[in-house]
């Protein structure tokens, strides 16, 4: 009993450690990327091309004091920064890094992944809530309003990716796309892969959806009165959320740890020696860089066009090609049904 | 049918790509930034800095207290006050600017009429109190000596366009 328990907080541990610095990295790399993109350098002075850049800001939010406003509900107020990272950490329970290599092994880890998710939401509205100011509830109130119709899109999307695995356990749908790339999900669900990228766009409230935020409007919407580290724990959650939604498109429509060349005669067995995880990472860091040039090139959307997008365009787009998936699969068309 | 082109262009996402297609070429330029302390930006011979009065090289100060560049200034911020030195020359006994009021236009420069008082190529300069904007002559000619050299060098450089 002992033996499992201590098993399983070292597995726990194996993973967050490396999360949490790759949030870091993460921060490091969206300034020194949106700096190039814009002929800016972005931070190079902390260390080796700035690169100690994430420790400074960490130890400075480490040291700043934590305010609470006066009027606020200052147990919400405290307890909302813990309510938004639960989920996003415990969302990595689930997540298949290679063959086996995975916290829970759960058969629904599909709707584990949906379910805490949603539940991420509650810490931005506890947020805005119990911060009594105008700025944090309407940014409450235009977050809430975008996760709950983008998490629609993004269902019906993973609905797509559910049929045609046949199974919720993520290591499931990643072995049913066991091949080379053309054997991958993207392929014969290439609508509902872009649906399920603009609306995990959407869901983490980022450029140019990031409207929750808006800083040019709302200063910075839910998180306006948190400083210290209670906002250091929000943007935690806010990047922990956007690589998680960079490993599920990776594991959903690019096959995860399979290699590229995985099955072919001559490439497939050249690189069998490189391990799952580093396959599932190069996908899971092109995704992350479409997060930074998305937030380089497009201006923020309107709210009541975001909104237009969500309803009118997306979910009517997923509905309409899950019915032609159904079609696909009952005629049993290609190497993938 | 235009309508329905520009339906499949929308949902082809044409003008999406466009723009990242910008912002990727973009992300390989050379960034333009210049890393302040150690990298400086070139200054033109005509830049418009921090004053200075000069001297003739025998050591001689040039003004004559004309008072021209007083009286050209549109700020106000010169003040001169002058009297008969003992070989029966005119020369200031005050010659103060105000940074303050200063707006660096460099009519002072172009009025004076023994390029005597100039503008050089200091741009960043400190005061640790506000009565440290009024400086006077002292500091004026101790600046022109120092980068004599340098004045004398831009002023050669401009003479041409003059």
């Amino acid at each position: 009993m002992f033996e499992t328990l201590f098993w399983t907080f070292s597995k726990i541990w194996a993973v967050l450690i490396p999360l949490f610095i790759g949030v870091a990295y993460f921060t490091y790399f969206e300034r020194r990327v949106i700096g190039h993109m814009q002929d800016r350098r972005g931070p190079n002075r902390v260390g080796y091309k700035g690169l100690l850049q994430p420790f400074a800001d960490a130890l400075k939010l480490l040291f700043k004091e934590i305010t609470v406003p006066t009027h606020a509900n200052r147990v919400l107020f405290l307890l909302a920064p813990a309510l938004s990272i639960g989920p996003a950490v415990a969302v990595w329970a689930v997540i298949p890094f290679a063959d086996g290599w995975v916290v829970a092994d759960i058969n629904a880890g599909l709707l584990y992944i949906l379910a805490m998710t949603s539940l991420g939401v509650y810490g931005i509205i506890v947020a805005g809530w119990a911060s009594n100011s105008k700025y944090a509830l309407l940014g409450t109130l235009r977050a809430s309003a975008q996760v709950v119709s983008y998490e629609i899109a993004m269902g019906f999307a993973l609905v797509g990716v559910l049929m045609a695995a046949g199974t919720m356990n993520l290591s499931g749908i990643v072995e049913a796309q066991a091949g080379p790339f053309w054997n991958w999900f993207w392929l014969p669900l290439l609508p509902l892969f872009l649906v399920y990228w603009i609306s995990g766009v959407a869901e983490t409230n980022r450029a140019p959806f990031d409207v929750a935020e808006g800083e040019s409007e709302i200063v910075a919407g839910f998180h306006v009165e948190y400083s210290g580290m209670a906002f250091a724990v929000f943007f935690l959650a806010e990047y922990a959320n956007m690589i998680l939604i960079c490993v599920i498109a990776a594991i959903m429509f690019l096959g995860g740890w399979y290699s590229p060349f995985h099955g072919l005669p001559v490439l497939g067995p050249a690189l069998d020696w490189v391990p799952g995880i580093v396959w599932l990472l190069l996908k899971a860091c092109f995704f992350a860089f479409c997060y930074l040039w998305f937030r380089a090139t497009f201006p923020r959307y309107r709210y009541d066009q975001i909104m237009r997008l969500g309803w009118k365009v997306l979910i009517p787009v997923t509905v309409v090609w899950l019915v032609v998936l159904t079609v696909l699969i009952y005629a049993g068309v290609g190497p993938w049904f | 049918m235009r309508s329905l082109r520009e339906y499949v262009r929308s949902f082809l996402l044409v003008e999406l790509l466009q723009g990242l297609r910008v912002t990727g070429r973009h992300l390989f330029k050379r960034s333009v930034t210049l890393e302040f302390p150690e990298e400086v930006a070139p200054k033109s011979p005509r830049f418009r800095g921090l004053h200075a009065l000069r001297r003739y090289p025998n050591g001689e100060e040039r003004c004559i207290a004309c008072k021209l560049c007083e009286a050209v200034c549109p700020a106000l911020a010169i003040t001169i006050d002058s009297h008969q030195r003992a070989d029966g020359t005119r020369r200031t006994t005050r010659y103060e600017i105000d940074l303050f009021k200063c707006i660096y236009c460099g009519f002072c420069e172009e009025s004076c009429p023994v390029d005597s008082i100039v503008e050089t190529r200091i741009d960043w300069h400190l005061m640790e109190s506000r009565d440290q904007r009024i400086i006077g002559k002292e500091r004026l000619l101790e600046i022109g000596d120092q980068y004599e050299a340098q004045i004398a060098a831009d002023r050669a450089a401009d003479a041409p366009y003059r």
